[in-house]
């Protein structure tokens, strides 16, 4: 193969590698607010690259790339930019500059770590949204839980040892099932290798289908979370520092969400379809598990947890639907989801460091202090209970056309029943929180308190731009579903298999 | 150059103007005076009205038009276009919305003077939106793209009615209507998702095609009607989902005239009008429809009968004039129904703004046990509100009269039970409407000196709005003259007629017809008179039995509280304080002893020297992977 300097070094490759050099770049910047350029300017690389990629270069020569890796095991460096990889890129890369921006001026102590370590998380990120190859996966993978690890164990509050080690615990569990997972579909696959390819064609018999589906679905469940694997996350959330929150909850848990799409329905459609409703129920149970929860919390940070778990439960149980509209509702509120809790943390974060609380019942009337504030928040939060011309609200609705038109089960109306009554509970623990601390009169705390600062009210101000427009036109994203959506169904297409 | 696609661009102006006045006022609400505030709102209002009357002068001459935009969802085989559908039956909506909106923004510009200016900006911002989102909601032509007007106007109605936010007490009423409206939300989704899935189209023209029709089995149809239906219920008020309404009166007068009287409210029967062609295939969800309607109409009065406040009252009757709409639409008498909207938001929303003059008048008082005798201090708000009572009441020749008639002659052809009940509501509303009336504006005033010095009669740009609405009270039913007073006097039925097919069925002889009609008109005039005898010297007594009951409503509310909210919260505490941390904690704890590993991890986390540690092997795996990559090639 020729050199770097030739055109062939793909564009889908600088997704990763931009954020992979300048993390380890950042290492040796000397002071905090030099790093803190540094890494803004990456990320806003990496979001021109991100888009050049789904515009002006997307024909195939550039948005895949192959390479030989560790042949003798069968496995490859193989990426590829498909419609799910796009979304979830597109996520990564727009995220990353919001929130930098957002944190602007929070200090940090090691600051030239911090970033680096963030840095280095994109980059495992992007890896694991463009792997081809399940080695590769499980590569990334890790690569972008262990900065995680070290941005709430050194950066996170008071609790953060106990906290980080029960996440550590978690994935670690999640991982070790799927490298095991891993191992036994490849020493299943025709031709021993670790390519998706492979792994699609590979001939499972059915009764160790069910194993290995449970081997997998451990591991995206704890990462997503879905209930009783969720434990974690409102620890997690609560103890970490804003900026790690973020991308934990608005990138890394659709890693998860990504492993059920491409990896667990594609590759084990007969237990996929024959766990469905053990699954779905599980998810639903923990939407309104998540959202009773919700209703009752008195922490911003663990409320916007408990609401995050209820959207995750969602589309979970959309993806088990294994319903066209129901997937492409999946691929898009991935992008949905993580613009508006992103969104949301933005808001919480800002309300800490100004009044120095994070209790609902310590709060109150930030409205007649912060307008701009507030008229954004609201924005976010309208998006959130999924309300008509917000983001959310196409991603909503084909979930749940989803769910009623599954096929995979006959409880089709009573999993939508159920899972809309979340629709009802987000109304209600998102307007109390509302009512609770921005309206009313005002107390001391929010006294002294002035309205948001221009990097918050840009950030927010994007978020608020994207809402709207994805909510009036979500066309756009769903035409970068369509293709991949029919592509995986076709592998997942039990009846046909069973006729074969 | 109107030429080709003139329609387009009307429809687009109809929605257009009031979303350019949210966006001026809302997001120069600092920088405008309050005139200029009042002058875009209303006049951006008004050019919107212009439009529709085009619109409409456009479809009587050439009938109902779709009007594509562009596709909101394409996924597979299901496509929700973004489009506009005008008929004779959004024509009349539109008008109502515009026409009575406008003179509300009017009124509204005075009422309002006394608020800041940023806040006055805010209000007209939300009034405009709202009325974009009305408009919407009646031009869409398929489901989805209705329930975005759908769910827009009840936002715009949580932020009115919670639109002084300091007070708690007023965005609790917020949240519950909001909250209230999305358990109807919920019902009215799950139809359509029944829809996608059986008939993959949402869009109007096509699922009321028969062929479409035929391919629903008569179970899907009752199921999405009645899910359809509470969907209705909850925007609508009716049982079991009205209590929202009285509570939404926290909000400004205007907004209760324009939100909660005369437009948004009366968005579920408009829905159920639109269906009709799902509607006449499942007698079971008529019935439904109808008796709900009319169960609601009854205990709403019976409520209306002891409340002491004028807004609550007003309240009351506009959730029980709501039941008489939803009890037409039972009956399958669809015109009568929007008739009865149409007249409902002439004298309804008379009501409503000369009860905001009333309270104009007392200084803020809103309790009318503490009025009397304001006839003689507020002359054109007095004379304006006895025209709104006499309306609603059904007196020949007022408008009320024409559209209820048209709904008791229906319910009579259904069923005799059902005409003996609505009449009984009828008379209840005669008296309630009118123990408001004499309590408020005749014998002497109860209220204290200063406020009888306050008493004045409102600015004229208040007290147009209410002669210019005393009028349409007035002359708002000559559109529906019924065939037996005079030949074809029934225009609006004809007019309606392409969207909603007249009924050919059994109908009453004529000198039935005359007999209904010269009963009920007797029976409400012998009402007010005992009202009259009852209430025109008021003084004030303790409610006990029965009127106690009827004056904490029927206790709905305490029983929703112990029913529904109590559980919900007592199960959102056992969760978090005691499943969570025990069952679901206690599983990972249990895991995590397990694990030998941990441990060992945990002293390292704890140590603090496992960062630089841990760096450096994430820093030689990627080292080594990059060797990897570069030697194989």
């Amino acid at each position: 193969m020729e050199g770097l300097g030739e055109a062939e070094i793909m564009i889908v490759v600088l997704l990763i590698l931009i954020p992979l050099l300048t993390g380890l770049a950042a290492f040796f910047f000397k002071d905090q607010r030099s790093v803190r350029f540094w890494a803004l300017f990456s990320s806003v690389i990496t979001l021109v690259v991100s888009l050049l990629s789904m515009t002006l270069l997307k024909d195939p020569q550039w948005i895949s790339f192959h390479a030989a890796w560790m042949e003798s095991l069968g496995s490859s460096f193989s990426i590829k930019l498909d419609g799910l990889g796009q979304m979830l890129c597109l996520l990564t890369a727009v995220s990353y500059p919001l929130i930098f921006l957002a944190t602007w001026q929070t200090s940090y102590r090691n600051a030239k770590q911090f970033f680096a370590l963030m840095l280095l998380a994109q980059a495992g990120l992007m890896g694991v949204f463009l792997s081809m190859d399940a080695l590769l996966f499980y590569f990334f993978w890790e690569l972008a839980l262990i900065p995680m690890y070290f941005l709430c164990s050194q950066w996170g509050g008071e609790k953060r040892i106990a906290v980080t080690f029960k996440f550590f615990i978690y994935t670690f569990v999640g991982s070790i099932l799927m490298l095991v997972a891993i191992i036994f579909v490849h020493s299943m696959t025709p031709d021993n290798s670790f390519s998706i390819e492979s792994f699609y064609s590979a001939a499972i018999p059915h009764n160790q289908q069910d194993l290995l589906f449970w081997l997998f679905f451990l591991a995206f469940a704890i990462k997503m979370p879905i209930f009783p694997f969720h434990s974690w996350q409102p620890d997690t959330y609560e103890q970490s520092p804003p900026a790690t929150t973020m991308v934990l909850s608005g990138v890394m848990v659709k890693m998860g969400v990504l492993g059920l799409i491409r990896w667990l329905l594609p590759v084990l459609p007969m237990a996929s379809w024959a766990w469905g409703n053990v699954v779905t129920s599980m998810a639903i149970v923990g939407m309104l598990y998540a959202s009773l929860i919700a209703i009752r919390q008195d922490n911003l940070r663990r409320l916007v947890a408990y609401s995050s778990i209820a959207h995750m439960g969602l589309m979970c149980a959309a993806i088990f639907s294994v319903d066209n509209l129901g997937l492409q509702g999946v691929m898009i509120q991935l992008f949905n989801h993580g613009i508006n809790i992103i969104g949301l943390w933005i808001v919480v974060d800002w309300i800490e460091k100004t009044t120095g609380t994070r209790k609902i019942s310590e709060l109150g009337g930030l409205a007649q202090r912060a307008p701009a504030l507030t008229i954004l928040l609201v924005i976010v939060a309208l998006a959130n209970i999924g309300l008509p011309l917000t983001n959310a609200f196409p991603g909503e609705f084909l979930m749940f056309s989803g769910i009623m038109g599954s096929k995979a089960t006959i409880f089709y109306a009573w999993f939508t029943a159920f899972a809309g009554l979340t629709i009802i509970l987000a109304a209600v623990y998102m307007l109390n929180m509302i009512r609770k601390v921005f309206y009313g009169e005002g107390n001391s705390l929010s006294a002294g308190i002035r309205d948001i600062g221009w990097n918050e009210k840009f950030a927010l101000g994007i978020l608020v731009a994207i809402i709207f427009a994805l909510g009036v036109y979500p066309q756009f994203l769903l035409n970068m579903t369509e293709e991949i959506s029919g592509f995986l169904l076709g592998k997942t297409d039990v009846l046909h298999l069973i006729k074969k | 150059m109107f030429h080709i696609d003139s329609m387009k661009l009307l429809l687009g102006f109809i929605v257009l103007w009031p979303l350019a006045g949210f966006l001026i006022n809302g997001l120069g609400r600092k920088y405008r005076s309050k005139k200029a505030i009042a002058s875009y709102a209303c006049s951006l209002i008004f050019a919107s009205f212009v439009v529709s009357v085009f619109a409409f002068f456009k479809v009587n001459s050439n009938g109902g038009e779709v009007i594509h935009y562009f596709d909101f969802i394409r996924v597979g085989s299901l496509h929700i276009p973004f489009e506009f559908q005008v008929d004779q039956l959004t024509c009349i909506f539109l008008l109502i919305i515009t026409g009575v909106g406008l003179l509300i923004h009017v009124y509204s510009a005075a009422y309002m003077k006394e608020e800041s200016q940023e806040h006055y900006g805010r209000y007209f911002s939300f009034l405009n939106l709202f009325i974009f989102f009305m408009l919407i909601l009646v031009l869409g032509a398929n489901y989805v793209i209705m329930f975005i007007g759908w769910e827009g106007v009840g936002l715009c109605s949580y932020l009115l009615i919670g639109y002084w936010f300091k007070n708690n007490e007023y965005n609790k009423a917020a949240n519950k209507a909001f909250i209230m409206n999305r358990i109807g939300d919920l019902a009215f989704l799950i139809a359509l998702f029944w829809l996608v899935n059986k008939l993959g189209t949402v869009s109007f023209s096509e699922v009321f095609q028969a062929q479409n029709l035929q391919r629903l089995s008569s179970g899907d149809i009752t199921i999405i009607t009645l899910l359809l239906f509470v969907g209705a219920a909850g925007k609508s008020a009716q049982i079991p989902l009205y209590t929202w309404l009285p509570d939404a009166m926290a909000g400004p007068t205007p907004v209760s005239a324009l939100i909660h009287a005369a437009t948004m409210v009366t968005a579920g029967i408009y829905m159920v009008a639109r269906s009709n062609a799902l509607y006449s295939l499942s007698s079971l969800s008529m019935n439904v429809v109808a008796i709900t309607g009319l169960a609601t109409a009854i205990l709403a009065a019976t409520i209306a009968l002891k409340q002491n406040d004028i807004k609550k009252v007003l309240a009351y009757s506009t959730v029980s004039q709501l039941g008489y709409m939803f009890l037409a639409l039972g009956v399958g008498a669809y015109s009568a129904g929007v008739f009865h909207v149409m007249t409902h938001a002439f004298f309804k929303a008379l009501l409503f703004l000369a009860a905001g003059s009333v309270i104009h008048a007392m200084g803020g008082e809103q309790d009318i046990r503490n009025m009397g005798g304001l006839s003689k201090k507020i002359r054109i708000t007095f004379i304006t509100f006895l025209v709104g009572c006499i309306a609603i009441s059904g007196i020949p020749p007022f408008s009320g009269f024409f559209s209820k008639d048209a709904i008791l002659l229906a319910a009579f052809e259904h069923n005799k039970i059902l005409y003996a009940v609505a009449l009984f509501g009828a008379l209840l509303t005669a008296y309630y409407m009118f123990r408001l009336f004499f309590l408020t504006f005749s014998g002497s005033f109860r209220g204290k000196p200063e406020q009888e010095q306050h008493l004045h009669e409102s600015p004229p740009r208040m007290t147009v709005p209410l002669i210019i609405l005393a009028i349409l009270s007035l002359v708002g039913g000559f559109v529906g003259i019924p065939a037996v007073l005079m030949n074809g006097g029934d225009r609006l039925s004809a007019f309606l007629s392409p969207v909603i097919p007249i009924q050919t069925g059994e109908t009453v002889s004529h000198s039935t017809e005359l007999a209904l009609m010269g009963i009920s008109t007797l029976a409400v005039i012998i009402t007010i008179v005992i009202a009259w005898l009852n209430f025109r010297h008021y003084r004030m007594k303790e409610e006990k039995g029965f009127g106690k009951i009827l004056e904490n409503k029927w206790y709905v509310d305490e029983l929703y509280e112990q029913v529904i909210v109590r559980p919900i919260a007592w199960m959102g505490n056992f969760f978090s304080s005691i499943f969570e941390r025990s069952v679901v904690d206690g599983m990972v704890n249990g895991v995590g002893r397990a694990v030998q590993y941990g441990s060992r991890q945990l002293r390292l986390l704890q140590s603090g020297q496992v960062g630089s540690y841990v760096l450096l092997m994430v820093v030689s795996i990627l080292v080594i992977f990059i060797i990897q990559f570069f030697l194989r090639k």
